[in-house]
Order: structure tokens, then C-alpha cells, then sequence
């Protein structure tokens, strides 16, 4: 067991808690940068499209996780981001302005729509927020004359300094910087006044208000956030996927993406990218048993979904903190070793309240 | 000298005069309870006052200043802390982090130097723990400081909202019945902390109770309502005795309630 004895309040906002925490966070960070050179074309492309979701996932997080606002609409911000990024590099924008400038527009956005759904909450806000996202899709299918349409819409090569990023390796890195700088500013957030007012919405309205947290501005701000972050993934999923369609920011991603909340564990950054690993990998691990099981189960249409389904109802049921819950008490185990106890690992009953007082 | 005034105040929810014309005013320094049986509008004039409600008539006035339009996410910066009857605490967060919500009214940083933790909000920061931790001491919160609300028991949740209130560094305190739910020897205590917090840190209260013994203990002036009426206001024991009072809340002759 490592005891932490503090002497300074600058410990509690420190963004690493201890040399551990430094050691292993620098040694998965070495082992992402060498990932490229060890694992084929294959997999890097996969582990890049994880850190895409991841980043969106963060976002949404901020938003379901943090403040306790639902949306099923995020496809949409992804889309957006997706299309603003891929218009504006054909139209011979640099890279390193086009993504920004997606991430700040589909933030307005997010503002903008937020101001007048976010009187809602709970199932009012999902079903406002899934509207949305199908309006933007239709806009996706219907502006033919800037997204291309159904004929979809080829997203050019993107330079950065001079170097084509046309590689699954490049867009790997530039995911992971990316990646990382929205780790960063989340982490930041969530020390600082407005990470606490997010958390405070989430618990207790009322009480937020009598603390001087004014509800409206916090709550447009969070979904600004969530889906500059979404649009930011947009931008580099657009590189990933090369060619835009506009079905493919469809309702059902919306639900991927509140699967990686969910199923990563509520109110936790490391749940996103938890939850991002899972979202990507399990139809990959799909693709591979398919074939062998049995009864002809992997022929079945709609496999994938429904298994997403199955894995949201049991994570809610069972292990309501996630993935982040399930990596805490595994730590906890070698932490306690051999020490461990059937209590300390009894199930946490912890629901997000967003519901109450009304 | 009068700090807070409520000036015929009223409201209604549909027929329902929850608040009828309603006018107290409270002295700096004071503890001023407000007693009234199930209903009677108590809870709801601290509704008033937190600006949850809107009154349908009347004036609210702080500090000389009106403020019965002020919107209720800046009724704490004018330095009106509350506490609520079923506590409203943010369960899923530290007993330091409510604590640092508390502060929340007198965070200056912008934005964007939030998302880069630049200096400015570091040293804010470590300011408003050093409050916050003032607090914790003055509470006797120390071990708790880090768990989650949630695992707290509820008497010490109570101690908890207090302490957040007074994170907000108010100069009126209002307090919905600070005792409810706790045993004797915790009302006693949270008793003790209300006269503390009245002389050490000269905070004016307001304070909805249904405890007399607490109301006695701690209060300088009471006002009694029934179905959003006034009906005596006073001493603690002047308004024990009211014969109105009598019938209406302590159930009985003057003689069986003193």
C-alpha cells in the first residue's frame, strides 16, 4: 500500500499524484511512441481510430460523466467536425489550421444548439439530442453542393511542416498528440472551478445554484466543450476513413459513443479511453471468432449491436463504475496483496444522480 | 443596525398562499428562528430568499439593496449562504470538493487560463483550499477530508452543508432545520456551533427549527408562522407563550407549554 502524506496543498492539484503515477504514465507513453515501429500497418490504423474515439469519449464524457447531461446527438458533432476539416483542406487550408478551426466551429455549434436544448434534461434531452443529430445528417445527405452527398466526399492528404500525413502511422501520431492535449486541458478543467461546478450540476441542481453556479452558462459551456472535443475527433476520423459519407455519423455511432461512457465508467477520464479500447476492439474481436462459433451464430445479421447492447445492459447492471471500476479493483488487489478481502470488492452502489429535485 | 428585510412578501402557488404578506427583518449578529408547524410556509420563505421561488409581491431587501429579482446563481456572491432540510450535498464528490464548490462565488479565472492551469488559477487554487481548510478546522472535519460524501453518515453530512455554507464566506446565514435527523447529543453540538458561528465569526442566521430546545438554546429573536401567516414574533420565550402560537403549533393551554 502507498500512503500519501500531504504537507502542501499544492499536492491535491498536482496533475500526478506521485513518482508511481509518473513512472507508469512515462512508460506508456514510450510505449505508444514505439508502438508504430513494432506493430504492422494494421493495428497501428486500429490503435489510431481508438485514440479518435477516445477523444471524442473524453468529450462526451465531460459532458455524461461530469455534468450528468445526456446526448445522443455526438455523431453528429464528429460529422460536423469531419466535413468542416475535409471542405477546408480542399479548398487548400493547412492542416494545422483546419483542425483547430473544426474543433472551434463544431464548439459553436455545440453552443449554439446547447442554449435551448439544455432547458431540457433526462429523456427530453436525449430525444432533442437525437433529432439533432439527424438533422445534421440530412444537411450531410442534402448539401450536395459542399459534402458531396451520397457521392460522398474524398478527404485530401494533410500536411504537417511539409511532411504528407498520409500513412496509418502518421495519422496515429497526430491522433495522439491530439489525444493527449485533450487529456491535458479535461484534467485541468476538472481541478479547476468549472470541473467542480460540472460536478456540482451533476449532484444537485439546486444546491449548484445556491453555491453561485449559474446552470445555463455552465451547462452551454460543458456541451460547447464536448463537442469542440467531438469535432476534433471528426477532423482526424475523416483521415482514418479517407472517404465521407454522410451515413456513416448515423444514430447508431451516437450510441457507440454513449457506450464508451458507460461501459469505460462514469465520471472518469480513464473510463474514456477504457471505454474507447473496448468500442473498437470488440468488433475486431467479433471479425475474428466469427467464424468459429457455433450453431452459424456469427451469420447472423446485426451480431455487433446487439452485442453492444448486451454488454451496456450488463455493464449497468453489474458493474455500474465500468471498466475504470474493474482496473481500480484490480489495483487495488496487488496494492492490498495478500491482503485482499471479499468487502473490499463488494459492489459499489453509485448512481449519477441528475434526476432528483426537480 | 438591519441587515435583511422582508417586506410584505407573498406568494402562491395556484389558489395556494403558501407566503401571505409576510414582514420580518433581521439585525446583524442575530439568530433569528422561524418556527411554524407542517406547512406552514417556513421552508418556502427560504425558498423566497435563495430566489428558487419568485414572489408574487412584496420586496426582499439585503443590506439596503433590493434584490427580489436577482437570479438565483448570484444570491451567494451577495453573501447569502443556505443550507437545505434533506441536504443537498453532491454525494459523488470529496467532502473537499463540496467544500471547494462552496467557494465557487469567489472564483475569478477565466476559461481559458482554467484549461491551461496557468499560474493565476493555480494560486487561486491553493487559496481556496486554505479556506476550505479553515473550515474543515473549525468543523473538525479533518478525517473526512477525503472521503466521498456518500460514505459520510448523516450526521456528519449535516456538519458537511454547514461547512460548505460557510466556504461561501456569507454574512446571512440561513439554516433549514439544522437538527432534523440528528440525535441529541449531535443537535447539541450543531447547537454549539451555531452560537460559535454567530459570535467568532459574526455571521447573522436565520434559522428554520422545529427542535425548541435548540431554538432557545441559540436564538435571539422568533418568529412563529401558520398557513403563511405571522403569528408572533418575539424572545424565544414570548413567542412560546403567544396564545396564538399555543393553539395553533404547541397543540395546548399556555399552562402544559412553558
Amino acid at each position: 500500500m502507498r500512503y500519501l502524506f500531504r504537507t502542501q496543498y499544492r499536492q491535491d492539484i498536482a496533475l500526478w499524484r506521485h513518482n508511481g503515477d509518473r513512472f507508469w504514465y512515462g512508460l506508456l507513453t514510450v510505449l505508444v511512441l514505439i508502438a508504430p515501429l513494432v506493430l504492422g500497418e494494421f493495428y497501428i490504423g486500429e490503435l489510431g481510430a481508438v485514440y479518435i474515439f477516445a477523444i471524442a469519449g473524453v468529450g462526451l464524457m465531460l459532458l455524461v460523466g461530469y455534468t450528468g447531461l445526456i446526448s445522443l446527438g455526438h455523431a453528429a458533432f464528429l460529422g460536423i467536425g469531419a466535413y468542416v476539416n475535409a471542405v477546408l483542406l480542399a479548398r487548400g487550408v493547412p492542416f494545422l489550421i483546419t483542425l483547430p478551426v473544426a474543433g472551434l466551429f463544431t464548439a459553436l455549434c455545440g453552443a449554439a444548439i446547447g442554449r435551448p436544448t439544455l432547458r431540457m434534461s433526462g429523456l427530453y434531452l436525449a430525444i432533442a439530442t437525437l433529432a439533432f443529430g439527424s438533422i445534421v445528417g440530412t444537411v450531410f445527405q442534402k448539401w450536395t453542393s459542399v459534402t458531396g452527398g451520397f457521392d460522398g466526399f474524398a478527404v485530401p492528404t494533410p500536411y504537417v511542416f511539409g511532411i504528407a500525413v498520409d500513412s496509418a502511422t502518421g495519422i496515429y501520431y497526430v491522433s495522439l498528440a491530439v489525444l493527449a492535449f485533450v487529456m491535458w486541458i479535461s484534467a485541468n478543467l476538472l481541478h479547476s472551478p468549472t470541473g467542480r461546478a460540472m460536478v456540482a450540476i451533476r449532484d444537485s441542481e439546486v444546491s449548484a445554484q445556491s453555491m453561485g453556479i449559474h446552470l445555463a452558462r455552465y451547462k452551454t459551456l460543458v456541451f460547447a466543450i464536448s463537442a469542440g472535443m467531438t469535432g476534433l475527433a471528426g477532423a482526424l476520423f475523416a483521415h482514418y476513413v479517407r472517404f465521407l459519407a454522410p451515413d456513416a455519423f448515423d444514430v447508431l455511432l451516437s450510441v457507440q459513443f454513449v457506450t464508451i461512457v458507460f461501459v469505460g465508467g462514469l465520471g472518469s477520464l480513464r473510463g474514456a479511453i477504457l471505454g474507447a479500447m473496448f468500442v473498437r476492439l470488440l468488433p475486431q474481436f467479433i471479425a475474428i471468432v466469427r467464424d468459429d462459433l457455433p450453431f452459424g451464430i456469427g451469420r447472423l445479421p446485426g451480431l455487433e449491436p446487439s452485442l453492444f447492447g448486451l454488454v451496456l445492459v450488463l455493464v449497468i447492471l453489474f458493474q455500474p463504475d465500468g471498466l475504470n471500476g474493474m482496473w481500480l479493483k484490480i489495483k487495488r488487489w496487488f496494492q492490498a496483496f495478500p491482503f485482499k478481502r471479499q468487502a473490499s470488492f463488494r459492489r459499489q452502489k453509485a448512481y449519477a444522480k441528475s434526476e432528483r429535485l426537480r | 443596525m438591519i441587515m435583511f428585510q422582508a417586506d410584505d412578501i407573498s406568494v402562491r402557488f395556484g389558489g395556494i398562499r403558501a407566503v401571505d404578506s409576510v414582514s420580518f427583518d433581521v439585525r446583524q449578529g442575530e439568530v433569528f428562528s422561524i418556527i411554524g408547524p407542517n406547512g406552514a410556509g417556513k421552508t418556502t420563505i427560504f425558498n423566497l430568499i435563495s430566489r428558487i421561488y419568485n414572489s408574487t409581491s412584496g420586496k426582499l431587501i439585503f443590506e439596503g439593496k433590493e434584490f427580489t429579482r436577482t437570479p438565483a446563481s448570484q444570491i451567494a456572491a451577495l453573501g447569502i449562504a443556505r443550507t437545505f432540510q434533506n441536504i443537498e450535498l453532491f454525494p459523488n464528490a470529496t467532502l473537499l470538493q463540496n467544500l471547494l464548490i462552496g467557494r465557487h462565488c469567489h472564483s475569478r479565472v477565466g476559461f481559458i487560463s482554467e484549461l491551461l492551469f496557468l499560474p493565476s488559477v493555480r494560486n487561486a487554487e491553493l487559496r481556496h483550499r486554505e479556506k476550505a481548510e479553515d473550515v474543515i478546522a473549525f468543523l473538525g472535519l479533518e478525517r473526512y477530508r477525503d472521503s466521498l460524501i456518500a460514505n459520510l453518515p448523516y450526521g456528519v453530512r449535516k456538519v458537511v452543508e454547514l461547512g460548505r455554507a460557510l466556504c461561501i464566506e456569507p454574512k446571512l446565514l440561513l439554516l433549514d432545520e439544522p437538527s432534523s435527523g440528528l440525535n441529541v447529543e449531535e443537535t447539541e453540538g450543531m447547537g454549539f456551533w451555531i452560537e460559535d458561528i454567530k459570535k467568532d465569526l459574526g455571521i447573522t442566521v436565520i434559522m428554520v427549527e422545529h427542535d425548541m430546545a435548540l431554538v432557545n438554546q441559540v436564538s435571539d429573536r422568533v418568529m412563529a408562522l401558520n398557513y403563511g401567516k405571522v403569528l408572533a414574533m418575539g424572545t424565544p420565550q414570548e413567542v412560546q407563550t403567544h396564545p396564538e402560537v399555543v393553539r395553533a403549533y404547541l397543540g395546548g393551554e399556555v399552562e402544559s407549554a412553558a
